[in-house]
């Protein structure tokens, strides 16, 4: 009976802790997701969208440079870390099967995955920023692309991988050449799950700050030129946020619910869209 | 060996020698030798991992996408060893076609999915691309259904649909040989008996391999039955002697149901 | 019908076309794949070289100095290697458990309704950006945790031996402990994730059998499961710690930024990606940015390291579903 009982007890007892462990990691997630609206919406008003950062001491201001700063940077790492992830995740499942350097591209892959996102600024700040005389928008979209190309080579490869042999090998025998299955065929056939690795590429790198603060720099006034430092959002949040001015914390606050509510976007739809393409 | 090499009415199409396959060291196929005759259906029949499959996928090299997987021998096509390392193997799949186990629909239009392979070797006018698509699809009996849903995907078809539709689609390219793999083992019975009705107007035009894990389906549509057992071709000659009259012991077994 | 069944002529130019396209499309990709793989040697190579000066001056006592003197542009990293390594320990202290908890919520006690929901929030609580992290633990945890939870630690362990130093000093919130808090939450959905596919890897005969003789689900756990997947768990964890050493949000708004080593957990101190995101940006060209550079390169190797082996035992831990 006691030895019994206690095993009953002990099981009780894991199980428990189990469920306060879930429940932790949901309220975290509740408490921060609630303090982030509650914070940020006071922040939100039509001049959060149509003014810019305002200077040291000056009232109101909003984050319009920073916003239109970081979609630029954005779409531009999205245009080229798109290409580039694609066919490198297509040149692993198509012809890294056998190949120890496709193994090592593979692996250095997934290491970048994880990656110090702080150390790929700096790599781009001594081969972009140092030698080529200056901060800049551009400098900013290569460390973003150098973050985001894993993420879509990986996807694209793994959902290559899951293409069924038939249908590769049903295109071969109508007697296409190999690029043409592969781009008309097999990566159509996956365009829904490839699809989804650019848009959770685009959610990474959305959020991430350490790679644009020896990059992109940051620029208080509006601009459009990639060539010039560049305001963005994660950079001008980090500034603001540990500013003294009230009015520069406000708006850190609305510009962080912004990201969140961007990147949690992205995932959602993401997810939607994949569940709903592969199950047609 | 050289009894095994009757082909009887015809000319042959493909001629088979000493043919030998390697899964690595693993031998699928032990000096298989035959003719597959020209306008005629042949059949391949015998238990599963007999290498019925494997020989069928020599024969447009299907098996050249895999490393490690390697044809020694002869398969000779008008004059020319197939499986010389010289021969272009999209060239050799344009002329013998296939159709695949499950329906493999292209993940495009039906339209599309019947252009593809016809732009690959040729320049056609909008016009004659429209032509040639509807007669594959009449060829393969799909017209009537397709018609008027040429621009939806062709996976919106039925199973069975699939399955004509890629058959339309190996035909479209106007090979020599069209190989089946098990055309209608993923199909339910009536979508099975459109596809042996199909075959049995297609030989026609085309000389057409298929294998088949049934018995009856192979009696019914073809000309020559090949037997296979263990890598190796066991008995090879017309369907009705064959079946009525087995020459090997193994075969016998095989077709009254003793093994398998 | 049947004379338009007649072989089409193939031409021979078309053969040779498709050939010469071929051989692009497997070099095109293999560039975009090579592009990858230099990335990472890229990195590698331009740390090495800028961190060249500061190893020169000082050697590798760099690697253990505890001095980081601007002015007088003395540099050690042992300040920030305290700072990454003890705030990433106390990362997995709280994380590990937690995420063992989710993750055997998840593969055995949760209703199958709730499953899908709840693996999608801790998914989604994955990708929220660590800036969100640290800002809130900025103005929301901290200064709770400062008010209502170190004064009590402080009374509560403050005397006892050894670990009573750990609580020692004002408690102001900003600090050691504070920034592996933060950083905890922000592993916890990583490594919750890892064992949660590597739990639900076990074959359900194996576990079946064991409810068969009567096991209660934690003796399924503890004997069969984790056993089963111990390999796996023990790479996801160390994928947290690579996150964990590499994060620079979610530690820099909450570790004080200090460049010195105190006993206390309560004190401030900096850790290296929060010292390169602070003082990176106005460095001066010199002894101080190379100092940065030799920074960072310790860091990725660290983390390189890390990520190396938690890939090697993921995989093997995965592999072993196969056998």
């Amino acid at each position: 009976m006691s030895l019994y009982s206690r095993r009953i007890w002990t099981n009780r007892v894991g199980i428990a802790l189990s469920m306060v462990a879930m429940a932790f990691g949901l309220f975290a997630l509740l408490w921060i997701l609630w303090t982030l609206f509650y914070n940020g919406f006071a922040a939100l008003s039509w001049e959060f969208f149509t003014e810019d950062t305002p200077a040291p001491g000056s009232e109101g201001g909003g984050l319009r440079n920073a916003i239109v700063g970081s979609l630029m940077i954005i779409a531009v790492t999205t245009l080229v870390s798109t290409p580039i992830g694609i066919l490198a995740g297509i040149y692993l499942a198509e012809f890294g099967t056998t190949s120890k350097f496709a193994a090592m591209t593979r692996f250095v892959t997934d290491i970048m995955l994880s990656a110090p996102s702080i150390v790929i600024g700096l790599f781009v700040y001594a081969l972009m920023v140092a030698t080529l005389g200056g901060f800049s928008g551009w400098a900013g979209s290569v460390a973003l692309a150098l973050i985001a190309i894993p993420v879509v080579v990986r996807t694209t490869e793994n959902m290559l991988l899951l293409v069924p042999t038939a249908l590769r090998e049903a295109a071969f025998a109508v007697g296409a050449p190999r690029w043409q299955v592969s781009l008309k065929v097999t990566l159509r056939a996956v365009k829904a799950g490839v699809v989804t690795g650019i848009l959770l590429a685009i959610a990474r790198v959305t959020g991430e700050t350490a790679p644009l603060l020896f990059t992109a720099l940051n620029n208080q006034f509006y601009s459009t030129d990639m060539s010039q430092p560049m305001g963005n959002l994660p950079v001008v949040i980090f500034q603001f946020a540990m500013s003294p001015y009230d009015n520069w914390v406000s708006l850190a606050w609305g510009g962080a619910l912004l990201i969140a509510l961007l990147v949690l976007g992205i995932n959602i739809f993401a997810r939607v869209l994949f569940r709903k393409k592969s199950s047609d | 060996m050289s009894s095994l090499e009757q082909t009887a009415d015809g000319d042959a199409i493909l001629a088979i020698r000493n043919l030998n396959f390697y899964y690595g060291d693993f031998r699928g196929l032990i000096d298989v030798s035959m003719d597959v005759a020209k306008n005629r259906v042949t059949a391949f029949i015998g238990p599963s991992g007999c290498g019925k499959s494997t020989l069928l996928r020599t024969f447009n090299r299907m098996y050249d996408l895999y490393p490690g997987q390697r044809a020694e021998g002869e398969i000779n096509f008008h004059g020319k060893n197939l499986l010389d390392k010289k021969q272009d193997v999209n060239l050799v799949r344009a002329k013998i076609g296939m159709v695949f186990q499950k329906p493999t629909p292209f993940p495009m239009t039906i339209y599309e999915n019947i252009a593809f392979g016809v732009r690959l070797y040729e320049r056609l006018a909008k016009s004659e691309m429209d032509d040639r698509v509807e007669w594959a699809l009449r060829k393969a009996a799909m017209w009537q259904e397709a018609k008027d849903k040429l621009q939806q995907s062709g996976l919106s078809l039925s199973g069975g649909q699939q399955q004509r539709l890629c058959i339309a689609r190996t035909i479209a390219v106007k090979p020599e040989i069209v190989l089946l793999d098990e055309p209608t083992s993923a199909l339910d019975p009536i979508s099975t008996a459109k596809i042996e009705e199909l075959i049995d107007e297609l030989k026609l035009d085309y000389t057409i391999a298929i294998v088949t894990h049934n018995m009856q389906q192979a009696a019914r549509i073809s000309d020559f039955t090949a037997f296979m057992y263990l890598g190796e071709l066991v008995e090879f000659g017309k369907t009705d002697s064959l079946f009525v009259k087995p020459q090997k012991k193994q075969t016998e077994d095989y077709i009254t149901g003793r093994f398998g | 019908m049947s004379d338009a069944a007649r072989p089409v002529d193939l031409h021979a130019s078309q053969v040779r076309k498709f050939k010469i396209q071929d051989m692009l499309f497997h070099q095109v990709t293999l560039v975009f794949a090579f592009i990858v793989l230099a990335a990472l040697v890229g990195i590698l190579i331009s740390l090495a070289v800028e961190a060249l000066p500061v190893f020169r001056e000082t050697g590798p006592a760099f690697l253990w100095t505890n001095v980081w003197n601007v002015p007088e542009d003395q540099y050690g990293a042992l300040s920030a290697i305290y700072g990454t390594v003890v705030t990433s320990i106390i990362a997995l202290v709280i994380a590990v458990p937690v995420s063992f908890g989710i993750a055997l919520f998840l593969t055995e006690t949760c209703p199958v309704w709730l499953r899908r929901p709840l693996g999608t929030a801790i998914e989604l609580l994955a990708g929220v950006p660590s800036i969100i992290y640290g800002i809130w633990g900025l103005f929301v945890f901290a200064p709770l945790f400062a008010e209502h939870v170190q004064p009590h630690l402080q009374a509560l362990l403050g005397d006892v031996p050894v670990i009573g130093g750990w609580f020692a000093g004002p408690p102001i919130g900003i600090g050691i402990l504070t920034a592996g808090i933060v950083l905890s939450l922000m592993v916890i959905p990583f490594v919750a994730s890892v064992m949660r596919d590597v739990f639900e890897t076990v074959p359900p005969p194996l576990k079946e059998s064991a409810y068969g003789v009567g096991c209660t689900t934690w003796e399924v756990v503890t004997n069969v499961v984790l056993p089963y997947t111990r390999v796996g768990v023990i790479g996801g964890i160390m994928l947290g710690l690579g996150r964990a050493l590499g994060e620079t949000m979610a530690v820099t708004f909450v570790i004080g930024n200090a460049n010195r080593i105190v006993g206390s957990l309560y004190a401030p101190g900096t850790s290296i990606a929060s010292t390169l995101a602070n003082e990176f940006g106005e460095a001066d060209p010199g002894l101080h940015i190379s100092a940065l550079f030799a920074l960072g390169l310790v860091l990725f190797i660290i983390t390189f390291i890390v990520l190396a082996i938690s890939r090697w035992l993921i995989r093997r831990g995965v592999a072993k579903q196969g056998k």
